[in-house]
C-alpha cells in the first residue's frame, strides 16, 4: 500500500486529499498530465460521495487507499496505481451512473465523465453495506527522448 | 479561495485566487451571479491566472454564469487559464462555448 486516508465527508478535506494523491502519483513517476488526471478523478469521486452518497451531510466516513501496481504484462508493463474509495452512503445505482450528453450546455453531470475519461479502469460495486469505487491508472511508457533527459 | 472585484473598461474583473472545488465553487457562483444578475454588469471578466484547480462543480458554476449573462444580454469573458483549467474545459468540451482569452489585455480589448 502506498497511502491510506480516513477522512470525513467535508468539502474542505478535498484539497488535502488532492495534495496527497498528487505526491503519491509523483512518487510513482507518473507524467504530469497523468498525475493531473488521477488527482482530478479522486477529487471528483470524493465530491460525488459527499454530494450524492451522503447527500451533503458532513462528518461521515470515507476511506481512500492507494496501491502501487507492479508492472509486467503487455499494456500494464509499466505498472500503475490503484485507488479504492469506500463509503457507507446510499447505494450507488449503476443504471443512474451515466454521464450527461456533452452537447447539452447545462450545469452538472460532468464529474463521472471526467473520471471515466481520466482513468483506465473504473468500477463501482456494493459490498457489505458499503459503496466501493475502484479506479486504476497505468503508467504510460516514457518516450525515449524524455526518458534520457536528466540522466 | 479568494475573490476580489475591480472595475475595468466596460465592466468588472473578478480576480480569483486558489482552487475552485466543491468547497469553494458556491462562493464563486454567488459572486458571478451577483455581478451578472443583480448589478447587471455588461462585461464580467473572470481572471483565472491564479486558479490552480477547477472541478466539475466549478465548471457548473461557470456554465450557470454564462447562461445568466446570455439571458441578461451581457458578456462573461474568461482569461488566464492554466494548463489544468484548460484541460478540464477541454474534457467538458466547453472551451468553444466560453469566450476565452490568454491575457487581461486581450480580454479587455475584446
Amino acid at each position: 500500500m502506498l497511502l491510506k486516508l480516513e477522512l470525513q465527508s467535508n468539502p474542505e478535506a478535498l484539497c488535502l486529499v488532492r495534495a496527497a494523491v498528487e505526491r503519491a502519483a509523483e512518487v510513482l513517476h507518473f507524467q504530469d498530465s497523468d498525475t493531473r488526471a488521477i488527482v482530478r478523478s479522486v477529487d471528483e469521486a470524493l465530491a460525488n460521495v459527499v454530494r450524492h452518497a451522503y447527500a451533503g451531510k458532513p462528518g461521515l466516513p470515507i476511506e481512500m487507499s492507494c496501491y502501487k501496481l507492479p508492472g509486467g504484462e503487455q499494456k500494464t508493463a509499466q505498472g500503475g496505481m490503484e485507488i479504492l474509495l469506500v463509503d457507507k452512503g446510499v447505494p450507488v445505482r449503476p443504471a443512474a451512473l451515466k454521464s450527461r450528453p456533452l452537447d447539452e450546455v447545462r450545469p452538472g453531470g460532468l464529474g463521472l465523465h471526467f473520471i471515466r475519461e481520466s482513468m483506465d479502469e473504473v468500477e463501482f460495486s456494493r459490498k457489505k453495506g458499503k459503496n466501493l469505487l475502484r479506479m486504476v491508472k497505468y503508467l504510460s511508457p516514457i518516450p525515449q527522448a524524455a526518458s534520457s533527459e536528466g540522466e | 479561495m479568494q475573490i476580489v472585484a475591480r472595475l475595468a473598461t466596460g465592466g468588472t474583473i473578478l480576480d480569483i485566487t486558489g482552487d475552485i472545488d466543491l468547497a469553494h465553487s458556491p462562493a464563486m457562483r454567488k459572486a458571478l451571479l451577483q455581478e451578472i444578475k443583480e448589478k447587471k454588469t455588461p462585461k464580467v471578466f473572470l481572471n483565472l491566472e491564479k486558479v490552480r484547480y477547477i472541478d466539475s462543480s466549478g465548471i457548473a458554476s461557470l456554465v450557470e454564469g454564462l447562461k445568466a449573462s446570455r439571458d441578461q444580454g451581457s458578456r462573461l469573458i474568461l482569461y488566464g487559464l492554466s494548463k489544468t483549467v484548460r484541460e478540464v474545459m477541454e474534457l467538458s468540451r466547453l472551451q468553444k462555448i466560453f469566450e476565452i482569452h490568454d491575457s487581461e489585455a486581450q480580454a479587455l480589448a475584446s
